[in-house]
C-alpha cells in the first residue's frame, strides 16, 4: 500500500482535520435540521470566526511567546473570539438573507440564491476591508511533538484541536439534549408546523440555531486558522468538505456530522498519500459524489429529532 | 341499477389485481395483507374511516409507495399482464393508470388548457430537438394535442374556461380539470381520491354524473375513494371497506351497508351519532407518515425495508 | 401597504413598531452598508480603516441622505400606491400593450436587430472587445443557464465547468493540447464535438445528482466547478497545466472559393455571436412553448402531480441540465477560439456565480430578461471602471453582485424583466400553492 510508512502520521493529522470539519458540519446539520436547507453562507461564518480571533490575538499576543497557563488562556480567548464572530455573523445572516424570505414563504431556490449572494457579499467585503493576503494568527502556544503513537508524532496543535472540539461537542450535546432551546430545535426539526402550534416560537428557534451553528463554525475558523492562516477566501474549501462530512454522516444528524468529519478527514489524508496533495479536494469531492450515489441518507441516516 | 352492472362486470376480465399487499413505514403498518380485484368497466369504491389506508393503497397502485409484501398486477388476465410494484409513478401512468389527488394538485400557474395538454402530451414523443427546430412531427403532435385537449375540456364541461389560469377556477371546476388532466394520459383505469370532498351538493351531483360518463362514454374503469356515502352508493358497482389497513368487508353497496363489521368500524370512529360516516377532516395518519418514508429522502422508490 | 393608510395616532412607541419605522431602519442601515461597500479599502493591519474611512467622513451623510430619500419614496409609494401604479401603467404598460400586436412586435424586433448590427460599428476598439468578450459571450451563457435555473428550476453552481469542458475540447480537436486528436479540425468543425462533450458531462454529472433534493445538485455542481479547475491545473500532460494552452486557431470558413478567417479583430466575432445569440433565443423560445417547456413548468410547480401525469421528471431535469451544459460548452469554444489562449484560472467558481447573478437579475425563466440582465450587468462595471467619477475597483465586483442577489431575492425574486408565468408561480408558491422550483427529490413525499 502507498501509505504504509507514514500511515499513523496521516491518520492523526486526518483526525485533527476531521474534527475541524465536524465543527463546521454541525452548523450545516443544525440549520438543515430546522430549515431543510443547506446554508451556503456557512463558509463565511467560518471565515468571520477566523478573522475575529486573528484580530483579538494579534492585538493581545503581538510578537510575544506565551507559555503555560497564558497559552491556555489565549487558546480559550481565541475560541471565544472566533465563536463570537461566527455567532454574530450567523445571526445577521439569518436576519438579512433568510428571514425576509421565510416571512414570504419563498421557494427553496430563493433561499439558496440569497444565501449564495450573502456568502459572496461577505467574503469579498472581508477581502476589501481586511486585505486580500493571508495573515497568520500569532500562535498562543509553542507547537511541538508532545508524544508519539505508533511512531507518529502527536503535536500540541492536534491536542488543542482535540480537547477544544471535544469540549464543544459535549457542550452542544448538553444544549441539544437538555435545554429549552434544544427541545425547540428538536421539535422544529421533527415538525415545524406542529411545533408552532405547540407554542414554540419558530423564528426564535431558527435564529438561535443559526447562532449555535455560528458559534461552532466560528470556533472552527480559529482552530483552522491557527495552522493554515486567515484569508478572506478561507471558507470555501473547508466548508465544501464539511458539507461532504455532514452528508456522509447523514445530514440533519448531529452524531453523523462528527462521524462524517472524522471519516472524511482520515480518508482524504490517506487518499493523498496515494496520489499528490494537490488532489486532496478531488478526493473529498469524489467521496461526496460516491456517498450521494450509494447512500444519500448518509452513514447514520438523516434525523435531527433524536438529538446528539 | 347497480345489480345489473355487477352481473355484467363479473363476466368482463380483470383490470387490476391487488394481491396480499402489505406496506409498512418503520414500525407502522399502513396496509396489511390487502387483496382486491377490479373488473374492466367497473366503478369500485374504497371506503373506510380516516387513516384506514385508502390513500396508501392508491399510492401503492400508482407506484408512489413500494409495498414490502405482495403484488399488484395490471390487466392480470390479458395476454400481457404487467406488475405495478417497483415501477416509478410516471411508468405506471404510462401503463394506463391515472390518478387524481385528495387535495387537488393542479399546475396552478398554467391555464386549464395547458394543464390538460400536459397530460395529453405525456404520450407524445416530441423531444427538445424537435421542439427547437419545429420539426414536422412536432407540429403534428401539437395539433393533435390541441384537438384532444379541447375534446377533453368539452367532455368535463370546461371548454369555455380553457384559457383561465387554474388557480383562479372555482372548486368544482378544479376537480373536473384534474379529472380531465388524468383522462388526457389515456388511462384504462382512473383512480379518484375523494373527488367530491368539500364540494357542495350541486357540484357533487355534477361530479357523480361526470364519473359515470367516464365509465359509460369512454369506457374507463374507475377506482374511487370517497367519503360521501351518497356519491359512493349511487356510483359504485362494488365497495371495498378498509379499516386500520385491512379489508373488513367487500360487496355491493347494499351488502356493505348491512355488514356488521362496517357498521362497527364507522360507529367506532364516529361514536354517538354514527349514522353518517365521517367526513374527510384533516390529514389521515397515513399522510403524516410520509415524513418517515425513506424513499422520500433517497429519491428512489426502493422498498422501505432496504433502508431500515 | 395598508398600514400606511391607517390613521396615525402620533404615539412614538407605535411608530417604532410600524412598517414605516422598520423600513426607515432598513434604509439607513442599507445606506451605511453601501457607504462601506463603496468606501476605501482596509488591510489586515488596519482592519477598521476601511470602515472609519467610509463612515466617519462627510460622504456618509450623502449615503444616509440617499437612504432617507429612498425611504421617503417607498413610504410615499405605499401610501399613494394606486396613483403610482396608474402612472406606472400608463408609462410602462402602454408600450407593452403595443407589442401585443404581432406586426408592431416584428417591427420592434427588427429595429432592435438593426440597431444591434449598426451600433457596434461606431464603437471604439476597446468597447468592441468588451462587447464580444464581456457581453456577447455572457449573454449566450446567461441564456443557457436560464434553461437550467429559469425553466427547470434547478440550481447549477458549476455552470462554468461546462464552459471549461467546451473550451478544452475545442483546444483538443484543434490540436492545441499536449495530447493530440485523431485529426486536427477547424474550430467550426470542433463545435459539435465540443458541445457533445459538454452535454455528456452534463448527463454524467446530472443523472445521479438530479435524483436527489435540489440543494444537493447545487453543492455537487459547486464542487464540480472547483474540481474541474484543479484537474485542469494538475493534469499537466493532458491540459497543459497551470500554464494554460496557447495557439487555439481562430474560426475560419472554406467553402469552395469562399474563404474567411476570423482574426483578432472583435467585430467579426461580434456578428458571429449575434447570429448564435439570435439562434439561441429563437430555439429556447420554441422550447419554452413546446411540450418540453410545459413539462418543465409542471415539474417546477408540482413534481408529484407531474409524475402522476406521466412525466419522467428525472429525464426532463437531466435534459434541462444538459441543454444548459451544452450552451455553456458552446460559449467555451467561442471564447477559446477568439482569444486563442485558455488557462485553468479562466474557469473559476466565481464565474459561475456571476452568470447566476445575470440570470437572477434579468429574470429567471425570461429569455429577454436573462439576455438584458447579462448585457446590462456586464456593461455597467466596465462603464464604472472607465468612468473617472466612480473609480470602481473590479476586485470589489462580487461584493456588489452578492448583495444584488440577496436584494433581488428579497424584493424582486422574479427579476427585472420577469416572465409572466414565473412571477405568478412565485406568487402562488408564496401562498402555499406549488413550489416554483424543482428542489424536491424525484419521487418525493405525497400528501
Amino acid at each position: 500500500m502507498c501509505f504504509t510508512q507514514n500511515f499513523w502520521n496521516l491518520f492523526i493529522s486526518g483526525i485533527a482535520n476531521g474534527l475541524v470539519y465536524a465543527l463546521i458540519a454541525l452548523g450545516y446539520t443544525l440549520v438543515y435540521g430546522v430549515l431543510q436547507l443547506i446554508n451556503f453562507a456557512h463558509s463565511e461564518v467560518f471565515m468571520s470566526g477566523g478573522f475575529a480571533s486573528y484580530f483579538i490575538l494579534n492585538a493581545l499576543i503581538g510578537s510575544s511567546q506565551p507559555h503555560g497557563l497564558a497559552s491556555v488562556g489565549f487558546v480559550v480567548l481565541g475560541i471565544v473570539a472566533g465563536a463570537t464572530g461566527g455567532g454574530i455573523v450567523a445571526f445577521l445572516l439569518e436576519r438579512v438573507a433568510y428571514r425576509p424570505l421565510r416571512r414570504r414563504n419563498a421557494p427553496r431556490l430563493a433561499f439558496l440564491i440569497s444565501a449564495i449572494g450573502a456568502s459572496y457579499f461577505m467574503y469579498n467585503l472581508a477581502g476589501k476591508e481586511f486585505g486580500r493576503d493571508a495573515v497568520s494568527i500569532p500562535s498562543p502556544f509553542t507547537n511541538g511533538t508532545v508524544f508519539t503513537v505508533f511512531g507518529a508524532q502527536v503535536q500540541t496543535y492536534y491536542i488543542v484541536i482535540a480537547v477544544a472540539t471535544l469540549v464543544m461537542l459535549v457542550l452542544l450535546d448538553r444544549v441539544v439534549a437538555g435545554t429549552r432551546l434544544g427541545k425547540g430545535i428538536r421539535a422544529v426539526a421533527q415538525d415545524a408546523q406542529t411545533a408552532s402550534l405547540m407554542g414554540v416560537n419558530i423564528d426564535r428557534v431558527i435564529s438561535q440555531t443559526f447562532v449555535l451553528g455560528g458559534l461552532l463554525g466560528g470556533a472552527a475558523g480559529f482552530l483552522f486558522g491557527l495552522n493554515a492562516g486567515v484569508v478572506y477566501t478561507m471558507g470555501f474549501t473547508p466548508s465544501l468538505k464539511a458539507f461532504t462530512a455532514a452528508v456522509l454522516g447523514g445530514i440533519g444528524n448531529i452524531r453523523g456530522a462528527v462521524l462524517g468529519g472524522l471519516v472524511l478527514g482520515v480518508a482524504e489524508n490517506l487518499g493523498i498519500a496515494c496520489t499528490q496533495s494537490s488532489w486532496r479536494d478531488v478526493i473529498a469531492f469524489g467521496i461526496l459524489v460516491l456517498v450521494l450515489l450509494i447512500r444519500p441518507t448518509g452513514i447514520l441516516g438523516e434525523r435531527l429529532g433524536r438529538s446528539a | 341499477m347497480s345489480d345489473s352492472t355487477t352481473a355484467a362486470t363479473t363476466e368482463a376480465d380483470l383490470i387490476i389485481e391487488v394481491d396480499h399487499v402489505t406496506l409498512r413505514f418503520g414500525g407502522v403498518t399502513s396496509l396489511l395483507d390487502i387483496s382486491l380485484v377490479q373488473h374492466r368497466h367497473e366503478i369500485l369504491s374504497v371506503i373506510g374511516p380516516n387513516g384506514a389506508g385508502k390513500t396508501s393503497l392508491f399510492n401503492c397502485v400508482t407506484g408512489v409507495y413500494v409495498p414490502q409484501v405482495g403484488s399488484i398486477t395490471f390487466r392480470p388476465e390479458s395476454a400481457h399482464p404487467v406488475t405495478v410494484v417497483g415501477r416509478k409513478p410516471h411508468r405506471v401512468n404510462r401503463l394506463g393508470i391515472a390518478r387524481t389527488f385528495q387535495s387537488s394538485r393542479l399546475f396552478n400557474a398554467l391555464t386549464a388548457f395547458e394543464n390538460v395538454k400536459i397530460g395529453v402530451e405525456s404520450r407524445f414523443h416530441t423531444g427538445p430537438v424537435g421542439a427547437m427546430l419545429h420539426l414536422p412531427r412536432t407540429r403534428r403532435e401539437e395539433h393533435r394535442g390541441d384537438n384532444r385537449t379541447k375534446e377533453l375540456l368539452e367532455f368535463v364541461g370546461l371548454r369555455d374556461r380553457a384559457d383561465e389560469v387554474a388557480s383562479g377556477l372555482p372548486y368544482g371546476d378544479r376537480r373536473r380539470l384534474e379529472i380531465a388532466r388524468a383522462l388526457g394520459t389515456s388511462p384504462e383505469l382512473l383512480l379518484l381520491d375523494e373527488p367530491a370532498a368539500g364540494a357542495n351538493p350541486a357540484e357533487k351531483a355534477d361530479l357523480s354524473s361526470l364519473i359515470e360518463r367516464v365509465r359509460s362514454e369512454i369506457g374507463i374503469s374507475v377506482l374511487l375513494i370517497e367519503h360521501d356515502m351518497g356519491v359512493v352508493m349511487s356510483l359504485a358497482d362494488r365497495i371495498v371497506v378498509l379499516n386500520f389497513g385491512e379489508v373488513i368487508a367487500e360487496g355491493t353497496p347494499s351488502q356493505v351497508q348491512r355488514d356488521p363489521a362496517v357498521i362497527e368500524a364507522y360507529l367506532g370512529t364516529v361514536n354517538e351519532n354514527g349514522h353518517e360516516p365521517p367526513a374527510a377532516e384533516g390529514a389521515p395518519p397515513a399522510v403524516a407518515q410520509t415524513r418517515q418514508n425513506p424513499s422520500a429522502h433517497s429519491g428512489g422508490n426502493s422498498p422501505s425495508s432496504e433502508e431500515r | 401597504m395598508s398600514a400606511g393608510l391607517q390613521p396615525r395616532t402620533g404615539s412614538a412607541a407605535r411608530f417604532w413598531r410600524s412598517t414605516d419605522a422598520r423600513r426607515l431602519f432598513g434604509c439607513v442601515v442599507g445606506a451605511l452598508v453601501v457607504a462601506v461597500m463603496t468606501g476605501p479599502s482596509g488591510s489586515a493591519s488596519a482592519p477598521t480603516s476601511g470602515f472609519t474611512g467610509s463612515l466617519f467622513r462627510p460622504r456618509a451623510f450623502v449615503f444616509v441622505a440617499l437612504g432617507l430619500a429612498l425611504w421617503a419614496v417607498m413610504t410615499f409609494r405605499s401610501r399613494f400606491g394606486d396613483v403610482v401604479r396608474r402612472a406606472n401603467d400608463r408609462i410602462i404598460a402602454t408600450p407593452r400593450q403595443l407589442l401585443v400586436n404581432r406586426w408592431y412586435r416584428y417591427i420592434f424586433y427588427l429595429a432592435v436587430f438593426a440597431f444591434a448590427i449598426w451600433y457596434p460599428t461606431i464603437l471604439s476598439g476597446y468597447w468592441q472587445e468588451v462587447l464580444v468578450d464581456q457581453i456577447g459571450v455572457f449573454v449566450l451563457l446567461a441564456l443557457g443557464l436560464n434553461v437550467v435555473v429559469g425553466y427547470a428550476g434547478l440550481l447549477d453552481l458549476g455552470y462554468i465547468a461546462f464552459y471549461a469542458i467546451g473550451a478544452y475540447s475545442a483546444a483538443y480537436w484543434t490540436g492545441a493540447l499536449p495530447i493530440h486528436p485523431p485529426m486536427h479540425l477547424n474550430p467550426f468543425w470542433a463545435i459539435p464535438l465540443a458541445v457533445l462533450a459538454a452535454m455528456l458531462a452534463g448527463v454524467v454529472l446530472g443523472s445521479p445528482t438530479l435524483r436527489l433534493r435540489g440543494d444537493y445538485l447545487a453543492i455537487v455542481t459547486l464542487g464540480f466547478g472547483e474540481i474541474i479547475q484543479i484537474v485542469a491545473t494538475n493534469l499537466t500532460g493532458v491540459t497543459g497545466g497551470s500554464q494554460g494552452v496557447i495557439g487555439i486557431p481562430h474560426f475560419s470558413l472554406h467553402v469552395d472559393s469562399l474563404k474567411y478567417v476570423w482574426h483578432v479583430k472583435a467585430l467579426p466575432y461580434y456578428y458571429l455571436l449575434l447570429v448564435f445569440v439570435v439562434i439561441a433565443l429563437a430555439a429556447f423560445r420554441s422550447l419554452e412553448r413546446s411540450r418540453v417547456g410545459r413539462c418543465w413548468a409542471a415539474i417546477r410547480e408540482d413534481e408529484v402531480a407531474a409524475e402522476a401525469s406521466g412525466i419522467n421528471v428525472l429525464k426532463y431535469k437531466v435534459m434541462a441540465f444538459s441543454i444548459g451544459a451544452s450552451t455553456s460548452g458552446f460559449a467555451g469554444i467561442l471564447t477559446a477560439s477568439k482569444i486563442g489562449f485558455i488557462e485553468p484560472g479562466d474557469f473559476t467558481v466565481q464565474l459561475s456565480i456571476l452568470i447566476l447573478v445575470l440570470v437572477v437579475f434579468g429574470g429567471m425563466g425570461s429569455l429577454i430578461g436573462a439576455a438584458m440582465g447579462a448585457a446590462v450587468l456586464q456593461w455597467l462595471p466596465q462603464f464604472l471602471r472607465v468612468h473617472p467619477l466612480f473609480g470602481f475597483q473590479p476586485q470589489d465586483l462580487f461584493i456588489y453582485l452578492g448583495a444584488l442577489l440577496v436584494v433581488m431575492m428579497i424584493f424582486r425574486p422574479a427579476g427585472i424583466v420577469p416572465s409572466r408565468r414565473r412571477r405568478s408561480e412565485i406568487g402562488l408558491a408564496e401562498h402555499g400553492v406549488g413550489t416554483a422550483d424543482a428542489m424536491s427529490a424525484a419521487g418525493g413525499p405525497v400528501a
